[in-house]
């Protein structure tokens, strides 16, 4: 994809946005790309880490927002260790999924990986930890396409007691349900 | 009776043993060679141990001439020669085998190595035998210095050689020493004014007694050479008498010429026929500019006399002084002489100026691209903005400026490779000093990367970023175009891969350091080197950084190379502190390897033929034209004859000289010969 900056862009305040809403002060990266090398699952990105902290820099929501980048970062901190700017690549990596999803931007080439986010947090919600039987159950039937994968691990699993049919709450659950209302 | 000859064949650890069988080498020194009665073989000869070697067997053996096989002279010529001299040997019976740069380092195994050094060896033993006792060259040395501009630079020179109790003459050819700092407003990595740290040294500099400052002029010759330098200073027709004027400034408020740029604030303020350059010039007294001069024009319109013009004389009416006015129409340019022991070139740089051969960048047609410099006058405060930064065209004050780095630098395609050094850290600092002024202003920068590598410096352009809020895209400007009263830049920055376009108010290009037109033509007049970008060559970059290649001759400043001010500072120290030990001596010692034309007894008097092409072929100069005279005075024939106070024994004349009237001491026909007759052409 053609990027073309101008001054609209360049003078918008998602950088402001970004680290109004994280703390993260992406003025500070300078594009060493130590992140990036770092990184497990770059080679499937399609914009690499530090490339997208440069679209905050200069204003590139869309770039930004819309990157599959945001969704396969699978928050492994790498990044946010290994930077020599301290900073927090992975927890910005955040804040652009939060913000994708409130503008409905999300890249649609990652939906299992939001349906997957929304059937894990669903799950904590309801019983304070995830039930793995039920977590994924919700999101086999939101996604049928994903429906037959891995499903020969199921009864092996099961037999492990790994997927457990009944979900064990914990006591605390009400907490939860407060801290989910209140970052609603 | 024949010489006793020691060799000494050095392994230098292994970089010359690894391809020379260094033993061999010394055994056949030996054969057929009756003159060698002491050949040996060390590690590395010029170790302490091994310069001890040298003198005990100089001693021991009763040696005459010694042969070291080692390294390029140009390295170790020097120490082998001292180290005899302790030993009560003549130094230049020392000759030097170079086994290492022209030999070991050059051939892969070692049969041919070996074989190469034994002839190597053959040959300067054949010289040692027929070399003659030399004594140094003894010059006595005028205590006195000259400083050739006065920029930060030279003003340091000048200060530190008059500190230390020596009388310095500078000679600067603007109307008021301060040269490129006194234009700057803040100063990186500090920001501190420029002015507020530069004019106390300008006014310590007018006020040391041992300082003779002679600005408005300019250096017209120097000949003699180091220690006894006879300098002619052009002093140019100023218009104005020095001794009179009081710098009242009642004349340059009459003068009804007004609208001249000035060059001061790079063409973006005006300023009056007669002038100061600016507020705190030193000397604090004007010059007429008689190009602009109404006066001036008149006179050379109706082909007169400037005193017969009655078409202005504003500045000579209004002048106080009497009974004679300060101000005076008909002064001519004036030559003085002065004589030197050594000099300080401190002639700095101009910053590109012909951005007109960035075509893509408007080709300097557009008013609101200007210069690095140009930003710094608008930035200042006693700039034509008053500090306050609005755009040349039509005032405003700009809510976008873009810069650009690297203009005219490390752009081959336009003929400049080098890196200017000071402009990412100059850009970093007007991206600063505008945010401070315009709080809501925006400030892009075009890099190709960021060189800021002084002490602070990082610090300083991250902070530009990080607390300033400049935002930085890597990439250059590939072309800016008007469109309204916006100029559009089009870029691209690298690290997204995206094309950028940019609507800007105002664009700075940070422009290269160059060397001064004129720096070809004044090298040549001091007979010193320049590099290929015109900068002023050092003789050694690393170990004789402010060594110029003429002897008494030294570089501080930017006229060898673009540096900041500390760099500056630091290396008119330098030059100075050169210039000190130099001047520290009655008398200097040189080498005697140089040339002599012969002397033969009545009626031949010498076998030149006065052809002089040695003159021409000599770069330093040294070559005079002497008169042979009869006792009546008349002259019986021209010939050469060497200023041994010049020469640095190149030995092009001698091998110009078609009469062979030349010979170079330590050089001479028999020993080159002896040289190449002795090598075994198989
Ligand atoms: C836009 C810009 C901003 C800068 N900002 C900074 C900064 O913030 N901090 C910093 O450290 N550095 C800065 N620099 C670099 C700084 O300007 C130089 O390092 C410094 O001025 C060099 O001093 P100089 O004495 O070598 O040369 P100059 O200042 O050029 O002085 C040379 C003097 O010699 C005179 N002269 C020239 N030829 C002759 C001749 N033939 N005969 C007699 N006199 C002659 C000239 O008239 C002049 O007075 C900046 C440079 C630029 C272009
Ligand atoms: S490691 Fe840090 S400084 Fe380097 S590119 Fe990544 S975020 Fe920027
Ligand atoms: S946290 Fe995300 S972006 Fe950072 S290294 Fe891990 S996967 Fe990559
Ligand atoms: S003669 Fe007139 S124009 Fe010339 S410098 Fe004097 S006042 Fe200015
Ligand atoms: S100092 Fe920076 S801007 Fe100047 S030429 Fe070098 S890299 Fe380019």
């Amino acid at each position: 994809m053609k990027i073309k900056i101008t001054t609209k862009e360049l003078k918008s305040d998602f950088a402001k946005e970004v680290k109004e809403r994280s703390g993260i002060d992406v003025k500070k990266c300078y594009q060493c790309g130590k992140c990036t090398a770092g990184c497990p699952v770059a080679y499937e990105m399609d914009y690499m880490p530090n490339q997208i902290i440069r679209f905050v820099q200069l204003g590139l929501r869309h770039e930004a927002l819309t990157s599959r980048t945001i969704w396969l970062c699978a928050s492994c901190i790498t990044c946010s260790t290994r930077c020599p700017k301290e900073v927090k690549i992975a927890e910005l990596m955040d804040v652009l999924r939060e913000m994708a999803l409130e503008e409905g931007v999300a890249n649609p080439k990652e939906k299992n990986i939001t349906t997957f986010h929304k059937a894990f947090l669903n799950s904590v919600k309801k019983h304070g930890r995830i039930s793995e039987f039920w977590m994924l159950s919700e999101y086999k039937r939101k996604r049928p396409k994903t429906a037959l994968q891995d499903i020969e691990i199921g009864p092996q699993l099961m037999l492990k007691g790994k997927l457990s049919l009944t979900p064990h709450d914990i006591k605390g659950k009400k907490s939860i349900k407060r801290i989910f209302e209140k970052f609603k | 009776m024949s010489k006793k000859i020691g060799v000494f064949v050095c392994h230098c650890g292994t970089n010359i043993s690894a391809t020379v069988d260094v033993e061999k080498v010394a055994e056949e020194a030996k054969k057929n060679n009756p003159g060698v009665s002491y050949t040996t073989t060390y590690k590395y000869m010029c170790s302490d141990p091994g310069q001890k070697l040298l003198r005990d067997k100089i001693k021991e053996e009763g040696l005459d001439g010694v042969v070291v096989a080692a390294c390029s002279p140009k390295m170790h010529e020097h120490t082998f020669r001292n180290a005899s001299k302790k030993a009560g040997m003549n130094p230049y019976h020392v000759e030097i085998s170079n086994l290492r740069e022209q030999c070991s380092w050059v051939h892969p195994d070692k049969p041919t190595g070996t074989e190469k050094s034994i002839d190597l060896v053959r040959m300067m033993t054949e010289k040692t035998r027929k070399d003659k006792s030399l004594n140094p060259i003894k010059v006595p040395v005028t205590k006195r210095a000259l400083v050739i501009g006065g920029g930060i630079a030279g003003i340091q020179a000048a200060l530190d050689i008059a500190d230390a109790g020596h009388e310095v003459v500078m000679v600067e050819r603007e109307a008021s020493i301060g040269g490129h700092m006194a234009q700057l407003s803040e100063t990186f990595p500090t920001l501190d004014c420029s002015q507020c740290i530069m004019t106390p040294k300008m006014v310590e500099l007018a006020q040391n007694e041992n300082i003779k400052l002679y600005t408005w002029s300019e250096i017209e010759a120097v000949d003699g050479y180091l220690g006894n330098f006879d300098v002619k200073i052009r002093k140019k027709a100023r218009s104005v008498d020095l001794d009179l004027c009081t710098g009242c400034s009642s004349c340059w408020q009459v003068c009804p010429s007004k609208k001249i740029k000035s060059e001061f604030d790079m063409k973006l303020g005006n300023r009056t026929a007669i002038y100061i350059p600016f507020p705190q010039a030193i000397p604090s007294k004007p010059v007429i500019d008689r190009e602009h001069c109404l006066l001036f024009k008149d006179a050379r319109k109706k082909n007169i006399p400037p005193n017969d013009s009655k078409v202005c004389r504003k500045c000579l009416d209004v002048c106080p002084i009497a009974p004679v006015k300060a101000i005076d129409y008909s002064q001519e340019d004036e030559i003085i002489t002065e004589k030197i022991g050594a000099i300080v070139v401190a002639t700095g740089y101009k910053e590109l100026d012909d951005t007109s051969m960035y075509g893509e960048y408007g080709g300097g047609k557009y008013q609101d691209v200007i210069t690095g410099l140009q930003f710094e006058r608008l930035a200042s405060a006693s700039g034509p903005t008053e500090g306050e930064i609005q755009r040349p065209s039509d005032g405003k004050v700009p809510e976008i400026i873009v810069f650009i780095q690297c203009v005219g630098s490390r752009d081959p395609a336009k003929g400049c490779s080098y890196c200017s050094k000071t402009c990412c850290m100059y850009t970093a600092k007007h991206t600063m000093l505008y945010k401070h002024k315009v709080h809501d202003g925006h400030a892009y920068v075009f890099y190709i990367d960021i060189r800021c590598a002084g002490k602070d410096y990082e610090e300083f352009w991250l902070r530009a970023v990080e607390e300033e809020g400049a935002t930085y895209l890597r990439g250059r400007v590939s072309r800016i175009y008007k469109k309204g009263d916006k100029l559009v830049v089009l870029g691209a920055d690298t690290l997204t891969g995206s094309v950028v376009e940019i609507e800007a108010d105002m664009v700075v290009l940070a422009s290269a350091m160059k060397a001064q037109d004129d720096a070809e033509k004044f090298a040549q007049k001091l007979s010193i080197q320049y590099n290929k970008d015109k900068f002023f060559s050092e003789i050694h970059p690393k170990l004789k950084p402010v060594e110029s290649s003429s002897a008494g001759i030294f570089l501080a400043g930017t006229c060898q190379g673009p540096k900041d001010i500390p760099e500056t500072v630091a290396q008119a120290g330098a030059a100075a502190s050169k210039v000190l030990a130099l001047l520290s001596a009655d008398e200097l010692e040189r080498e005697p390897v140089v040339a002599k034309v012969d002397r033969l007894p009545a009626p031949i008097f010498s076998t030149c033929i006065g052809c002089f092409y040695c003159k021409r072929v000599c770069p330093y100069g040294a070559i005079a034209e002497e008169d042979i005279k009869a006792r009546d005075g008349s002259v019986i024939k021209t010939v050469a004859r060497v200023n041994e106070g010049l020469c640095q024994g190149c030995g092009l004349c001698a091998a110009t000289c078609r009469s062979k009237s030349v010979e170079l001491a330590g050089f001479n026909d028999e020993q080159v010969y002896a040289e190449i007759n002795s090598v075994e052409f198989s």
